[in-house]
């Protein structure tokens, strides 16, 4: 319950924020949401001699629309996820999914960010962003750069591609083709815990065919996953239920999940594939 | 240790200072400094809600808050739901449709629904339900909190109430003289 002693700084500008995560270095961490970060400090399994809060810079929060991209700040939570208009009419993926991301008021603090940048492989949002195919804009002393969900962002359980001085700023998602369905297969012991396995579907049909599907796979894994065997069988292909089939068995067969309290690899394999299943179904289910 | 630092914000409408270390969790500096001890702690993991706070126009969890993060920042907890005496619909209505045995989760129940009630005026039981997942009740079983939730929201709406408790009701009637 009780954390180990820190300096607390609260920067008001990015560029602040970023000078003092490059000066104070591995000794710092950036405090976002802080519903991972201090419930880990609480426990002592995270003990950083200085916290950052970047709550304070108006510049990370909003979701808007620029040409056929979705910029989302860092800072955005995941109430206002859910309760966006603008991501409800261009991507309602990402409204399901935040609906199923722990519970009201840990939804009013926490940040699309932090749950990307945490790198929790539990998490929902890294699946969401490699399906969805976003981009992350990262900021650090040398400026700016991008990197895409799918193109190694997530490295291992806990560790992304950013670097100890980064900080990142905004995630860019294309906005999905009109008439795409979609659908987040969540199965979950109960309300705001962790998936035991989930699945992310995005899908586009073309004269009664499979013109493009994207899905990724949540917390079967030392992190999200792509499952690209099985978008490559559907492509092209009607979506009967022996294409179905097919690609839940081909996501399973990436999947090498962590056995603890959800269910041990071969349960949560095969829960990876009906969340597949489902997921596939539902998101067929709404193409218009 | 680190060096303690001043912070100002408006608990329940009254400035308030308090000097606190950056660790300090702001549910620890609103029991132990402010001694509003409604707000509970039940967890260490930020699952139970019972340290549940209006901050900001946000129902937050206070445990899973540092106190320096409120510098600025507008509080309302239990203490201050009700006004000038009067009960507030929620609190009312908690004890109309018996929704609280022990009342450990009560505080952050009633703060949650407070915000809930603001947001959506006319929720269905399943959006209640949805929207007080983040508070945990070891008594009740739930049910009759989602009746009290709905009790406040027909009287904030200005509707007529009546509890779904028969006995409760009798109880809320004047009592007749007891003869031996």
């Amino acid at each position: 319950m009780i954390p180990r002693p820190f300096e607390y700084h609260a920067p008001t500008s990015l560029n602040d924020a970023v000078k003092l995560l490059g000066d104070l270095g591995a000794e710092a961490k950036l405090l976002a949401g802080g519903h991972s970060l201090l419930p880990m400090m609480k426990l002592r399994f995270a003990e950083p001699a200085h916290l950052i809060d970047l709550g304070r810079i108006d510049a990370l929060r909003g979701i808007g629309i620029d040409g056929q991209v979705i910029r989302i700040g860092a800072m955005t939570t995941e109430n206002e996820l859910v309760w966006s208009e603008l991501l409800q009419q261009h991507c309602p993926l990402l409204v399901e999914a935040a609906r199923l991301i722990s519970d009201p008021q840990v939804r009013y603090m926490g940040t699309i960010g932090g749950d990307i940048s945490h790198g929790d492989p539990g998490n929902d949002h890294p699946a969401l962003m490699i399906c969805l195919d976003a981009t992350f804009v990262l900021r650090g002393p040398q400026g700016e750069r991008t990197v895409k969900a799918v193109d190694g962002f997530f490295l291992g359980t806990y560790t992304t591609a950013l670097a100890p001085d980064e900080i990142l700023t905004e995630i860019r998602i294309p906005i999905p083709a009109e008439g795409s369905g979609w659908c987040y297969a969540k199965l979950k012991r109960k309300t705001g815990d962790f998936a035991t396995a989930a699945t992310a579907v995005l899908l586009r049909m073309k004269g009664g065919q499979v013109e493009d599907v994207s899905i990724a796979l949540t917390n079967v894994a030392d992190t999200a996953l792509k499952a690209r065997d099985a978008e490559g069988h559907l492509r092209g292909k009607r979506l009967d239920e022996a294409a179905i089939g097919e690609a839940a068995r081909l996501a399973m067969a990436i999947c090498q999940p962590a056995e603890d309290l959800r269910g041990n690899v071969e349960y949560k394999t095969a829960m990876a594939g009906e969340m597949t299943r489902r997921a596939l179904r539902t998101a067929a289910s709404r193409v218009h | 240790m680190a060096k303690k630092t001043v912070v100002s914000f408006r608990l329940n409408g009254v400035e308030t200072d308090v000097m606190v270390e950056p660790r300090e969790l702001l549910i620890h500096a609103l029991r132990e400094q402010c001694v509003h001890t409604g707000p509970h702690i039940g967890c260490d993991t930020s699952h139970c809600g019972a340290c549940t706070v209006d901050f900001n126009g946000k129902s937050v969890k206070s445990c899973t808050v540092l106190t320096v993060q409120a510098e600025g920042a507008e509080i309302i907890t239990i203490e201050g739901m009700a006004q000038g005496g009067e009960l507030h619909a929620l609190q009312e209505g908690f004890m109309q449709e018996h929704a609280l045995q022990c009342g450990f989760c009560t505080p952050g129940m009633i703060t949650r629904a407070y915000r809930l009630l603001k947001e959506n005026p006319s929720p269905t039981d399943e959006e209640v339900r949805y929207w007080m997942a983040g508070n945990l009740c070891r008594c009740t079983g739930y049910q009759n909190i989602v009746k009290a939730v709905q009790y406040a929201a027909r009287k904030l709406r200005g509707e007529a109430v009546e509890t779904s408790h028969p006995l409760l009701e009798e109880a809320g009637k004047p009592s007749e003289p007891v003869t031996a």
